[in-house]
């Protein structure tokens, strides 16, 4: 049952066990994740891949019960050895900063527009660490420089809309990484970033990731930007992981016939003039999953047996695993 | 005079340009300044073929892509379509404005902001052939036929509204409604830039179908390098308000000559997690296009910027086979030390 693939040592920082969240209201009910197991060592890097909709988000604000009151959440949640259901407001405010921090695909949504870059930074050091404003302001710098925003002293004075789209997710970065988080969580930070400024902020993540120790979840949808940044990745689909790996080895040949149906479609160099190949159909319907695996119903393998029950999480090898009975 | 719609009049044979943009320019006044977003772009648009732009965000692209298709008045050049003026009235010879509008359209990225929420997709697909004076039972009849095209079957999809659609479904009503009116040339702005990777591929499939089927001329914009690369024939790259360089697809992607554009292919993810790039290939923030510098635009971020790049605008230099690039090494006796260095 366990996707604890890996040999980790005593306690990863990040342990999901059968994660479920639905979303209840009147007149629906939505099965976002649907048990999901996950773990992430201290100091890892692992992508979680897959479709608009298979669960991505949910999964990553669930770490940090981020989640609005009607969601029905259900598992274990631990990270850095503790049981995150569990904290009430006060100990859920100093654990997010201090131990997780989370960047998004939209700046804006992290930063103040009233409030200059450097205040903003300043204020949640002051908050967390208790330390003074000119400190603060001093700590500030530091994080704009670590993040490599170019005349760093002079865009402390800087509102978020005066910086240009690359500096203004350097500028998250730098809000986030405020507090020296353990684990950082990257919802699609460069999914809306042209080709040179993305490599640059892959690259500065993954620099300040091995700077810093952290570990990162990095949410994306593009094969080529877990290639850059993963050590491992977990392919989503219909709110289940169906396949875990690590990075090199799931893009080169992956178990599962999602992510092999993903690999195909996607387009690179060398298929002009071809048809590109297609996964048919569209994603179920979470309000009414098919029983056994989801990804059946657009199958070219799929059999009677794939829809009996849900295909149990198969290891293959030392380190990988994938949910399908044909594996 | 106005064609039969099925059969646009092709005036000026295969070989003359479907469209030729001479030094276009758009400047947007802001406070006590100009942005000179578009800055003097010269190219031209083949019949039957897709032409890709690319280049760093804020470069111009849409833009550009908004001028062509006359969502915005240029402040100078000229664009010729067909051969003919467009926008002269009917003494001058030109291309009506209206006739234009019909025979150019637009898909943008954003598949739900472009549809009215508020009427089913048979509707919104109908309603441009309505205004230009085409029956309502026609006009059902033909988006019915464009539905089917685009691979949604209508008697399950037309009478949807866009909520009752997935993003792909939605970028592809999209496509149908900038058909309805038989168009020559469909500029598409980031067409799948939101949609997941097995609904792009899809979509993808589906432009390479329709422009087979209806003989259509593309102009794709797209920061997806690989996108850019598979679909299209030649390819412009801009930066700040200029074209760089431009050029057959594989001249462009085999042997790029201008410095920006290098930088540009090399910052594509490597796909390979063994050969990850350890360099970022282009450092420091685009310059400001209110006051851009002064020469070559690039030489504030060009690791080969000399004296000449400084006082001098590169003028673009043929390099053989249609492959222009407006870099000072690319041409001979320019004044730069690495002059005729890149010749294709
Ligand atoms: N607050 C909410 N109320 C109801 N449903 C929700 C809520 N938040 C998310 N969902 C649903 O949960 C499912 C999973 O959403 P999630 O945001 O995790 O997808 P994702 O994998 O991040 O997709 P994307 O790539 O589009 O960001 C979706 O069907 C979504 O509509
Ligand atoms: N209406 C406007 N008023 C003022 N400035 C504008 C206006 N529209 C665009 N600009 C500016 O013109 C420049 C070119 O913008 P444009 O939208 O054409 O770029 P783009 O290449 O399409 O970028 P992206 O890849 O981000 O879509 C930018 O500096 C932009 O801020
Ligand atoms: S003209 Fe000079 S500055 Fe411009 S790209 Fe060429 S070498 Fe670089
Ligand atoms: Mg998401
Ligand atoms: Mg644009």
């Amino acid at each position: 049952m366990s996707a604890a693939l890996k040999m980790q040592p005593a306690a990863p920082l990040v342990k999901l066990r059968d994660l479920t969240v639905r979303f209840v209201s009147r007149d629906s009910n939505v099965s976002a994740v649907n048990g999901v197991d996950l773990d992430l060592a201290a100091g890892e890097s692992l992508c979680i891949l897959g479709e608009s909709g298979s669960g991505k988000s949910v999964t990553l604000r669930a770490l940090m019960k981020l989640l609005p009151k009607k969601a029905v959440v259900e598992g274990g949640i631990e990270v850095a050895g503790r049981d995150v259901q569990a904290m009430n407001e006060r100990q859920l405010q100093d654990f997010r900063g201090s131990t997780v921090a989370m960047i998004f695909q939209e700046p804006m949504t992290a930063l103040d527009p009233v409030f200059t870059i450097g205040t903003q930074i300043a204020e949640t050091v002051c908050r967390h660490e208790g330390i003074s404003r000119s400190a603060g302001m001093a700590r500030a710098l530091e994080l704009l420089e670590l993040v490599q925003i170019p005349s760093a002293k002079r865009r402390l004075a800087a509102y978020p809309h005066e910086l240009s789209g690359g500096l203004r997710q350097r500028a998250m970065i730098a809000v986030a990484l405020a507090c020296r988080p353990k684990l950082l969580l990257a919802d699609e930070p460069t999914t809306a970033l042209d080709a040179t400024v993305q490599i640059q902020v892959l690259l500065l993540l993954r620099e300040l990731q091995e700077k810093l120790g952290m570990g990162v979840i990095f949410v994306t949808h593009d094969l080529g930007v877990a290639g850059e940044i993963a050590d491992r990745v977990a392919v989503m689909y219909a709110g289940r992981v169906v396949e875990e790996g690590p990075v090199g080895a799931v893009m080169r040949r992956p178990l599962h016939p999602y992510p092999q149906g993903l690999l195909g479609a996607t387009v690179h160099a060398g298929l002009r003039g071809q048809r590109l190949t297609t996964i048919p159909g569209a994603p179920p319907s979470l309000e009414n999953l098919p029983p056994g695996c989801a990804f059946a119903p657009r199958c070219s393998l799929a059999e009677p047996a794939c829809t009996v029950a849900v295909p149990e999480a198969r290891k293959v090898g030392a380190d990988r695993m994938a949910r399908c009975i044909k594996v | 005079m106005s064609a039969s719609p099925k059969s646009p009049v092709d005036r000026g044979g295969p070989a003359q340009p479907l469209l030729t943009v001479r030094d276009l320019k758009k400047h947007f006044p802001i406070s006590r300044a100009v942005v000179r977003a578009v800055d003097g772009v010269t190219f031209n648009v083949l019949k039957g073929e897709t032409l890709g732009i690319v280049g760093e965000s804020g470069c111009g692209k849409s833009t550009t892509a908004r001028l062509l298709m006359r969502l915005l008045d240029p402040d100078g050049g000229e664009m010729l379509f067909d051969g003919e003026t467009v926008g002269g009235n009917n003494n001058s010879g030109g291309v009506a404005m209206k006739e234009y509008r019909r025979q150019v359209q637009m898909v943008f990225q954003d598949s739900y902001a472009s549809l009215n929420p508020r009427l089913p997709i048979e509707d919104s697909i109908g309603f441009a052939p309505k205004v230009h004076g085409v029956s309502a039972g026609q006009a059902r009849e033909r988006a019915h036929e464009l539905l089917a095209a685009v691979g949604l079957a209508p008697n399950q999809y037309a009478r949807r509204y866009p909520h009752e659609l997935s993003g792909g479904q939605r970028q592809r009503v999209n496509i149908a409604r900038a058909l309805a009116l038989y168009p020559r040339l469909v500029v598409l702005d980031e067409p799948v830039s939101a949609l997941d990777k097995s609904v792009e591929a899809q979509v993808l499939n589906l432009l390479m179908d329709l422009k087979e089927k209806f003989g259509l001329t593309y102009v794709f914009i797209s920061h997806d390098l690989n996108v850019v690369q598979y679909i299209s024939d030649r390819v412009m790259v801009m930066y700040l308000g200029l074209v760089v360089e431009q050029g057959p697809v594989d001249a462009i992607y085999d042997r790029p000559a201008h410095p920006y554009t290098r930088a540009l292919l090399a910052s594509r993810p490597s796909m390979d997690p063994d050969k990850r790039r350890s360099e970022p290939p282009l450092t420091g923030d685009p310059p400001n296009p209110v006051n851009p510098p002064s020469g070559c635009r690039f030489r504030t971020r060009c690791p080969f910027s000399e004296k000449v790049c400084e006082t001098t605008p590169p003028p673009a230099t043929d390099l053989g086979g249609g492959h222009l690039a407006a870099c000072h090494m690319a041409a001979d006796g320019s004044g730069h030390s690495k002059a005729g260095g890149i010749a294709a």
